[in-house]
This record gives C-alpha cells, structure tokens and sequence, in this order.
C-alpha cells in the first residue's frame, strides 16, 4: 500500500500555515505593544447618533494613533446614565438632558457641560409631478395618522394618500412620531395609520416617492436626493412655510430639526477638549454632511 | 492490513452515523430555543392581545393577525403562480424538450435557483411595483401581489427541478406500456407519468411552499410591512407585513430579553408549527399513496 500523496501535501500546507499563524501572530502582538495607546475616551449614547460618533472616531483615530475611542450606542438616556455614574467620557444625546438627570450628576459631583455638535432635520418629500408643495404640521401629522386620505383636501390632485415611513426601528420613525405626529405634545397618544407602508431603507422611500406621484414620505435632510420634491412647512396655518436647508436648520425657523449633543463631565480638558474642538473643525463636520445631518456652521 | 481496514471501517461508520444523527439534534436544539425564547411572550402578552389587529411594538401593540394573515395571502398567491408553472416546465423538460433543449433549459432553471433573493428585490422595487401600479391603477405598488409573483419566481425553480427529477424516475416501460395500449402523448403525460411522480411532485410543491414562506430580503423590500390584516380578496392588491419580514427589520434594535424580543421569537415559533403542519400533510399525502399502490400491486 503506498502512502497517500495529496495528505502528505495536505499535512506540509497546513504545517506551513500554522507556522505563517504563529508568526503573524507573533509580529501583531509585539506591535500593538510597542504602540499601546495612551489616552482612551469612553463615548456612548444615542443611536441617532452612532454612526456619526463612529466616522468620528476611526477618522480621529487615524490621525492620532496615540488616542483610542470607543463608541457603543444604547440611547440617549444610556450615555447620559453613563456619563453620571462616571462609566463614560462623553455622552452622545440627541435631546437636551432631562432636570432630574442634572440632578443625579450635581449629586455625584458631576457637571455635565452640554455641546451641540450636529443638527439632524427631516424633510417632507412628495413626486415632483405632485402640485402640493406647502404643509403646515398638523395637516402632516393629519395625513400619516390617517385623517387625509387624499391630495384634493389639500389643494392637490384626486389622488390617494400613499403614506411612507422608515421602520419602527430607525430614530428618524421615533422623532418623526414625537415630533411631527403628535406635534411634540407629551400626552398626545397619536399613531399612524395602520396602511402606511414600512420600508427598511432610505433608498426604499426615495425609490418609491420618485416613481409614485400619490407617495409623500420623510427622510434625514442630507439623504434627500435633488430631483424629489421638498415641502414647505409652517408650524401653523398663518405662519411661514420653511423649505429645510442648512441656514433654515440652523437659525431654527425650520420645525422638524433638532440639535444633536455630546455632553462631558465639566468643561472638557486635555484630549477631550482636543477631541471636541476637533469636532467643530471644517473636516469633522464635513463628515457630519456625508452622514445625511446638518453641520453646525 | 485487515484488522486496520476493520478499524477504518468502524470509524466510518459511526462518522456517518453521528452526521445522521447531529441533523436531528441541530433541529431539536433549534425548536428548544425558540420554545425557550418565544414562550415567555404567553404570559407576558395577553393572548388576546397576541390575537389583536394592530403591530406596533414600540407602543405595545402586539397583535399577530396581520403578520399571519400577511405571510399566507402572499404564499397562496405564490403557490397559484408557481404551481402551474412550476409543473408544467417540469414536464415539458423532463417529457416534451428533445434531449439537446433539456440539456441547455436544465442548468439554466437550476441557475435561478441561485439568484440572491436581494437581486430579485430590487427587481421589484424598480421594475414590477411601478408597472404594478401602471397597470393596475393601483395606489402604490408595493403590494402583496408584487410579493407573490417573485415569490412566485423563486419558487420555480425549486418546483422545476425537483419535480423534473420525479418525472426523470418514472421507468421509461410505463409510457411505452401507455403508448402501446393508443394512449397520446397528452393522455400519457397526464394519466400515467405525472400519477406515476405522484409523491416526487408532491414534495417539489411543498418545498417550493417552504421557500416562499420562509423567504425575507425579498417580500421585505417589495410588498410594503404595513401591517394591515389581510382577509380581503382585494388584499392582494394592497400592502401587507409578512411574519419573516417583521423578525428581520425588528430583530437587530430590539433589546435582549423584552417582551418584543419574546414577541418575536413567538412569531419563530408560529412558522415553525405552520412549516411543520405543511411537511406533515405533504408526507402524509405521499404516504397515503404509496400504500394504495402496494395494495394495487400485490
């Protein structure tokens, strides 16, 4: 009986990259020895804000190979839970710390500084061959809870409603409903209609609203492709209808927006406030634009 | 040398043995798993809650119909699709086709069958829901229908080739004996060969009915998840949210242990049962069938 050829061949393959295993091994932990990073800042909170948080860090990192960052999502109340009991550096929120939450910090000697480092806007989106054009917020909150069914109580076409929304998991559904459907109101238990269609991307939406002339969905500002067409909207009937942008975002006349914070234990100091004052620079909120938010200036 | 090949032979063995038995053991740790994680949702959720019409978890509406009535409507409308179809191209290949079509239509349908579902929704999303809505002055055509026709399509295949494969084993001596008693070709095809495949088609259909079921990224993307209930006729032309859909767009953000995260195991449970009352009634037919026949041939 000879000995079997292809496993002899199979036992020197593998003999061969179990040593290449060892090696590598060997050199890339004999690296990040020698390159171990001395500062490290715990950021956690929002999951509206993560995947900025995230581009934030690799690109930071990148640059300041001495500074590692660690970003973990969870929520706004999360990152600020952690930020009080001191398990966290910065605490990513995309709402304003609540009074009993700055309580909680003074108590454990905590002074939480606030920093909005982003705005995120929702745009109103319908086809171009669609001639409504101005919606006020509770003739939007009207149509998704399924109290307008069609574009002619609007000034528009004899055309069904056919209402779009991001799935219930996306914070842009969350804000959308607190915001707009139950116009920011706490007690106000609206919900939408059960026939409004839940897509799981952005792409989905923007796909359907320019094909479907009877579509009308919502979408963060900076996911909005040019050829759709953006409503106007005015908070009331008699008040002026706004088209999102970055300068109506900013000085606060557009109402679906909201400003994005990162809160620090006391004013930042050392690699923090280099972190955050990086930031604010050109290049990070640059980022902030790639990622479908509203830069800051 | 003999004693080795005995000791060879022994190891083997038990190798296949233990493959054999570890399908078993996969599936039954599986089902514990999801029985594990789905039934806390019974107590934690009023049943009549779970038999609600409204899903919205976010604010605790927990009602299933819409999810279960969904799934079905776009299955049955699967099934009506790719039966015929399904069916029919397996005969023609396996009965119809001169040898040199079949060897060329064979790989080809077999090729379909590997189309990433995620392909075929974007199909959808850009090419049949805007016809859809064309054609049928539909509002929107996110809808059940646009679901059904490519479940329909991935169907198919599955169909075709498992039930040309049925067709392929029925002993060539039948149709010769049905040709010799003046039988046609149609008369053939239709008495003798597709009885004859009886069980093999059978099971095409069920797994045909398992893939369309059990397919996600596709009715994810093309019928909507509204989740309206879908008891209407005119259901089919309006959205709806399948049971897999509301598992794979709810399940990555929900947190471990709530009563959304049992909620969605619990629907893992309900598909389960649903693919296991399918398969059981398949094989009960086929069962049911070959009895008869050895009771006919002895």
């Amino acid at each position: 009986m000879n000995p079997p050829r292809p496993l002899s061949l199979i036992f020197h393959l593998s003999s061969f990259f179990f040593l290449l295993f060892i090696l590598t091994s060997c050199t890339s932990s004999s690296q990040a020895s020698s390159n171990s990073p001395a500062l490290y800042i715990e950021n956690k909170g929002s999951d509206t804000i993560v995947n900025l948080a995230l581009a934030w860090a690799e690109r930071y990192q990148a640059e300041h190979p001495d500074v590692r960052i660690s970003v973990t999502g969870g929520g706004s109340g999360t990152g600020l839970a952690s930020l009080i009991n001191g398990s966290a550096d910065i605490a990513n929120a995309s709402r304003k710390i609540k009074p009993e939450e700055a309580a909680e910090a003074q108590k454990n000697g905590i002074q939480p500084v606030e920093h909005v480092i982003a705005r995120d806007a929702i745009a109103v989106i319908v086809n171009p061959e669609n001639p409504v054009g101005e919606l006020t917020l509770q003739q939007v909150s009207d149509i998704y809870s399924g109290k307008i069914n069609n574009w002619q109580e609007l000034g528009g076409e004899d055309r069904p409603i056919v209402r779009l929304s991001r799935e219930t998991n996306s914070g842009t559904h969350i804000y959308f409903l607190e915001t707009v459907l139950r116009l920011g109101e706490k007690d106000n238990q609206t919900l939408f209609s059960m026939d409004t269609l839940l897509l799981p991307s952005s792409e989905g939406i923007v796909a359907e609203v320019r094909d479907n002339p009877n579509a009308i969905g919502y979408d963060g500002l900076g996911y909005v492709p040019k050829d759709l067409k953006v409503i106007a909207i005015a908070r009331a009937a008699d008040g002026p209808y706004v088209l999102p942008s970055a300068a109506t975002v900013n000085d606060k006349t557009y109402p679906i927006a909201r400003d994005l914070y990162m809160y620090t234990a006391g004013e930042p100091t050392g690699v923090l406030a280099a972190y955050l004052d990086w930031i604010f620079s050109p290049e990070a909120q640059e980022i902030v634009l790639q990622l479908g938010f509203v830069p800051i200036k | 040398m003999e004693k080795s090949l005995n000791w060879r032979e022994y190891l083997i063995t038990r190798l296949i043995r233990i493959s054999g038995y570890s399908a078993i053991v996969f599936v039954a740790a599986i089902f514990f798993f999801i029985l594990k994680e789905g039934l806390p949702a019974l107590t934690e959720v009023k049943l009549s809650d779970l038999f609600a019409v409204r899903w919205y978890p976010i604010e605790d509406y927990f009602g299933l119909l819409p999810l279960v009535t969904g799934s079905l409507i776009i299955t049955v409308g699967a099934m009506l699709i790719a039966f015929p179809f399904g069916i029919a191209t397996a005969v023609f290949i396996a009965e119809i086709a001169p040898r040199w079509v079949r060897e060329i239509l064979k790989p080809l349908v077999e090729l379909l069958a590997g189309l990433p579902s995620v392909v075929l929704g974007f199909l959808g999303i850009l090419v049949l829901a805007p016809n859809l809505r064309r054609l049928l002055d539909l509002p929107t055509g996110l809808t059940a229908l646009a679901g059904s026709i490519l479940l329909g399509g991935i169907a198919v295949p599955t169909i075709v080739s498992i039930a040309e494969d049925a067709l392929d084993a029925v002993p060539r001596s039948y149709r010769e004996g049905a040709w010799a008693l003046g039988a046609t070709r149609w008369q053939t095809i239709w008495r003798v060969t597709l009885p004859a495949a009886r069980s093999g088609v059978i099971t095409a259909v069920m797994l045909g009915i398992g893939r369309a079921i059990g397919e996600t990224m596709t009715v994810m993307m093309v019928t909507g998840n509204a989740p309206v209930l879908a008891v209407k006729l005119g259901s089919i032309l309006s959205p709806v949210r399948t049971m897999t859909a509301t598992i794979a767009a709810e399940m990555g953000e929900v947190a471990s242990g709530s009563v959304h995260y049992h909620v969605l195991f619990f629907i893992g449970i309900v598909l389960f049962l649903i693919s296991l009352v399918v398969n059981v009634a398949a094989s009960s037919v086929v069962f049911r069938a070959r009895k008869r026949a050895e009771r006919i041939l002895s």
